[in-house]
């Protein structure tokens, strides 16, 4: 049962209960071997501070450097989230904490795309566009990516990937078709203005397109919405435990504050996840979906355990424990990977924030994940160490791991990854075993 | 070029879209329509709800004193005082519920936008609105930081307006010493290593770091004047974010703060700077001001916004050059524009923002602005919430970043809503020749001409590709 969704299982009984006993065997097989592997990338715009989501509390230099910005040693009071005797996680990110022991968490540091500079914008093009430099093409690595998976593993997928926003961000434009979904306040067009535009569009190569794609994304996310409708209509009642939950909550306000605050936080993300999810667990639905998430150029009175950041990366950890549950089955199927265009000073600044620096924290999450891990090189934070006196210094390039990704999990052909995905990468050797085989 | 294009492009392409009778206004003198427009003080918006940033500034500043009194009136109370609302000391707590500075500021941010749609929507000079729209996006703050809520529609009004028909440096200062930027990009607190205010600190042993943020000074080269490949250095930004260290805010306006200042003379992109107050700061944005490569960052937005994703460089270089021999004249910089054939001859190549959108369509249908949450939905529906860009950077400017199928869709969905209400109001076969001009297609008549209603026949027209770009 674990193996199937709802859907399927039903489709299965269904058979079943009809005597064809064997044909249902037979499905089983079929949607088996038609399982795929699903990608999420998750873009954080803004430069997320890594040495606030995955301290190095083991490194002599840290707490000098990040003065009050520091975050305590495991078991300390607001301390890190331990992951081995260098690294932890910031106390807000429980659920990445619960999937490192579940070994389904990597966590990668001192990581930076091959951009140099600290502009924000030019480093989130050269994130997206796979390049080594900033504006050096139209199209994103994914898209790329997408395009040179092999069509017959493609077959019965109108679009591979989709992009959960209004519009489609560079790391998915490109030659592969993607669908784009938001939700919608608005209530539908009738089927007749719905021709006559059409129509309208005839002569127009761009909008008829789009309007095809915004036609077929709705039918699928519709689809999704009524399956979730499903799916609480067959939830019980809170559990025991969740409401022994709610009771100690109660009793300590500051954890009643944390999860209330985490829960509204958590709301952020919760249509843009529940929709994605909705897209990835369909056997025909796309396979890659990408959102981003703004709000981590933490200038300013940053906070450390409690604060700005706190309440944000609280928010995000809340919205992949979101999507892991909606996910369901396919979860086991799934590696998610967390990036940002570059990290933040090693030292803290005179106004309690960081400023623009350069190597940064990634994580991959999932269930198929080959995770427990920190995978880094760590250059450490002594002076001398810096990166132009004054960021971490990176060690690891972040295309070695999408590579990674898109080679065992994707299946992107080596050969297209050198080529037409990440041009210019050979001093980037994909990572190997980042995914269960 | 046909005449009724022309009049057709002057409207759409460099006004906020044509409101019937606009066309037949330009006398088929479209170039002239657009430089007129350019003549006299630019445009003031009015209206008694609005606040200057002083005073709303001062509200805070009197809000956050109120919070904390009755923090320690809270404290001081006895603990089960509270238990009886009908107490007395219950009740003063009750009217001493903190207030959050984002509950004052968001009846501001509502007041301001509300008046920003209404000029928009019924200025007779659409050109210089749709500057003055551009420079608030080049010069971006953004509310998704709360001090910037209140202070957003102000700060456009005070630092924007009145100076789009003037010097780009008299521009660059205002905005550069407004608090809502000094607030954005974090450069009210930041303090020079070395200054009194750090020295005194250290003698006292304090706690926190004391030291600058570079923020403003980064944004300042590379958005607001140089552009990324500028010529500039991580050490000019260092030594920059130094020399406006000081430019702070007291009193609800721009106040250089001595003691924060780092003191000495300083050099920036090659120049030694030896003053020793604001006037520093004032003197490297003169001289940022009048570098080529502003000039050029600036001329390939402006060809950018009114010509093409990426427009010839022909465009760019008579903009830039106009700019340059007039020392950032703006208006001269504008006629530039208006003069590249390039900015007529195009095809309706940009696909209108989200914002662009729903103003065109309030001007073609005079569509009433109150106060009220629908005008503002609006622009949150369709993706391009007012004043939330989300970064420094401003909105993108690239159709790819506007035209999603998702986006596609709801900008359909939307128009579909306003043809269902005021439709049969309208009747489109004939409005559309008055907004559209020469560029009205053949299909797009004949789609109008055969719909099945009123209000289907407007929601044709709003979604056809013509009055879909610009």
């Amino acid at each position: 049962m674990s193996k199937l969704n709802r859907r399927q299982f039903l489709a299965a009984t269904a058979l079943a209960t009809g005597g064809a006993l064997m044909t249902s065997r037979l499905a089983f097989a079929t949607m088996d071997s038609n399982s795929t592997s699903r990608f999420v990338f998750i873009i954080l715009r803004g430069a997320l501070d890594g040495l606030m989501a995955a301290p190095p509390y083991g490194d002599p230099d840290y707490a000098r450097l990040r003065r009050e910005l520091a975050i305590g040693v495991p078991g300390s009071a607001g301390g890190a989230i331990q992951l081995d005797n260098l690294f932890g996680l910031h106390p807000s990110l429980q659920f990445l904490g619960e999937s490192y022991a579940a070994r389904e968490l990597t966590v990668f540091h001192a990581i930076a795309s091959p951009y140099r500079e600290r502009s924000h914008f030019d480093g989130q093009d050269v994130l997206e566009n796979g390049f080594v430099r900033p504006h050096a093409s139209q199209s994103g690595w994914l898209n790329r990516a997408l395009a040179a998976v092999p069509a017959d593993r493609s077959r019965s997928r109108k679009e591979l990937g989709v992009a959960l926003g209004q519009n489609v961000p560079l790391v998915m434009r490109g030659p592969a078709t993607v669908a784009s979904w938001s939700p919608s306040k608005l209530a539908a067009l009738d089927d007749d203005t719905l021709e006559r535009i059409t129509d309208l569009y005839a002569r127009d190569p761009l909008l008829s397109k789009r309007l095809a794609d915004a036609m077929a994304a709705n039918a699928i996310a519709s689809e999704a919405q009524e399956d979730a409708v499903d799916e609480t209509g067959m939830m019980a009642a809170p559990s025991p435990e969740m409401r022994d939950k709610a009771d100690a909550a109660d009793k300590s306000t500051l954890l009643a504050r944390t999860e209330k605050g985490n829960a509204r936080g958590g709301a952020r993300y919760t249509e843009v996840i529940r929709a994605a999810a909705g897209f990835l667990r369909k056997d025909d639905g796309p396979q890659i979906a990408v959102f981003d998430a703004t709000g981590w150029d933490t200038h300013a009175n940053e906070g450390a355990a409690l604060g700005q950041l706190s309440a944000r990366l609280g928010a995000l950890d809340a919205g992949l424990r979101t999507l892991k549950e909606q996910l369901g089955p396919v979860w086991r199927d799934t590696a998610v990977l967390i990036a940002t265009e570059f990290g933040r000073t090693a030292a803290v600044n005179g106004t309690r924030g960081t400023d623009h620096g350069t190597g940064a924290a990634a994580f991959l999450l999932g269930g198929a994940v080959a995770g427990g891990r920190v995978i880094a090189d760590w250059p450490g934070l002594a002076a001398s160490n810096l990166f132009e006196g004054r960021d971490l210094r990176p060690t690891l390039d972040i295309r070695s791991v999408m590579k990674g990704v898109l080679a065992d999990h994707v299946r992107v052909p080596s050969a297209a990854l050198e080529r037409e995905v990440f041009p210019d990468s050979a001093t980037a050797r994909p990572l190997t075993g980042l995914v269960r085989a | 070029m046909q005449e009724p294009f022309a009049t057709a492009i002057a409207a759409n392409r460099f006004g906020l879209g044509a409101m019937p009778g606009e066309l037949d206004a330009m006398r088929g003198q479209p170039r002239e329509w657009l430089i007129a427009q350019l003549k006299g003080a630019p445009p003031v918006v009015t209206d008694s709800s609005l606040r200057s940033s002083s005073d709303v500034l001062s509200e805070a500043l009197e809000l956050r004193r109120e919070r904390r009194a009755a923090a320690g009136a809270a404290a001081d109370a006895p603990a089960e005082s509270g238990a009886d609302p009908s107490s007395p000391g219950g009740r003063a707590a009750n009217i001493q519920k903190p207030l959050k500075v984002a509950q004052l500021y968001r009846p501001r941010y509502i007041d301001e936008a509300t008046a920003r749609l209404r000029h928009a929507a019924t200025t007779d000079r659409p050109f210089v609105e749709r500057l003055t729209q551009f420079w608030a996006n080049h010069f971006a703050v953004s509310i998704d930081k709360v001090a910037v809520l209140g202070l957003a529609g102000a700060f456009e009004r005070e630092a924007i307006r009145p100076y789009v028909l003037g010097s780009f440096t008299d521009l660059l200062l205002a905005v550069e010493q407004h608090p809502a930027m000094l607030l954005y990009l974090d450069n009210s607190l930041s303090v020079g290593p070395t200054s009194r205010a750090a020295q005194v600190a250290q003698r006292r042993g304090a706690e926190r770091k004391i030291g600058i943020n570079e923020n403003l000074a980064r944004e300042i080269f590379e958005l607001h004047t140089l552009g990324v490949n500028g010529g500039y250095t991580q050490q000019d930004v260092t030594t920059f974010a130094e020399v406006l260290t000081g430019w702070s805010i007291g009193d609800g306006a721009f106040t250089f703060r001595e003691r924060l200042h780092e003191p000495g003379a300083k050099t920036v992109l090659g120049k030694r700077y030896p003053q020793s107050d604001q006037s520093q700061g004032e003197a490297v944005l003169r001289d940022i001001a009048a570098k080529p490569a502003t000039a050029h960052f600036i001329a390939t937005k402006l060809a950018r916004h009114f010509i093409a994703d990426d427009p010839p460089s022909v465009a760019v270089e008579r903009i830039a050059k106009a700019f340059t021999k007039s020392h950032g004249d703006l208006p001269t910089v504008y006629r530039a524009l208006v003069d590249s054939n390039a900015a007529w001859s195009a095809p309706l190549s940009k696909f209108k923002t989200p914002s662009d959108y729903i103003v065109s369509t309030y001007r073609a249908l005079d569509l009433p602005v109150d106060r009220t949450r629908r005008g503002l939905a609006s622009f949150e529906l369709l993706g391009q919430r007012t004043y939330s860009p989300g970064s420094p950077a401003g909105w993108p400017d690239r159709s790819a970043d506007w035209d999603g199928a998702s986006a596609l869709m709801k900008r359909i969905e939307w128009a579909d809503a306003v043809g269902q209400r005021v439709g049969t109001r309208h009747n489109a076969a004939d409005l559309a020749p008055s907004l559209l001009g020469g560029t009205l297609s053949a299909d797009t008549r004949m789609a109008l001409a055969r719909a099945a209603s009123g209000s289907q026949a407007l929601t044709l027209l709003l979604t056809s590709p013509e009055f879909l770009r610009r």
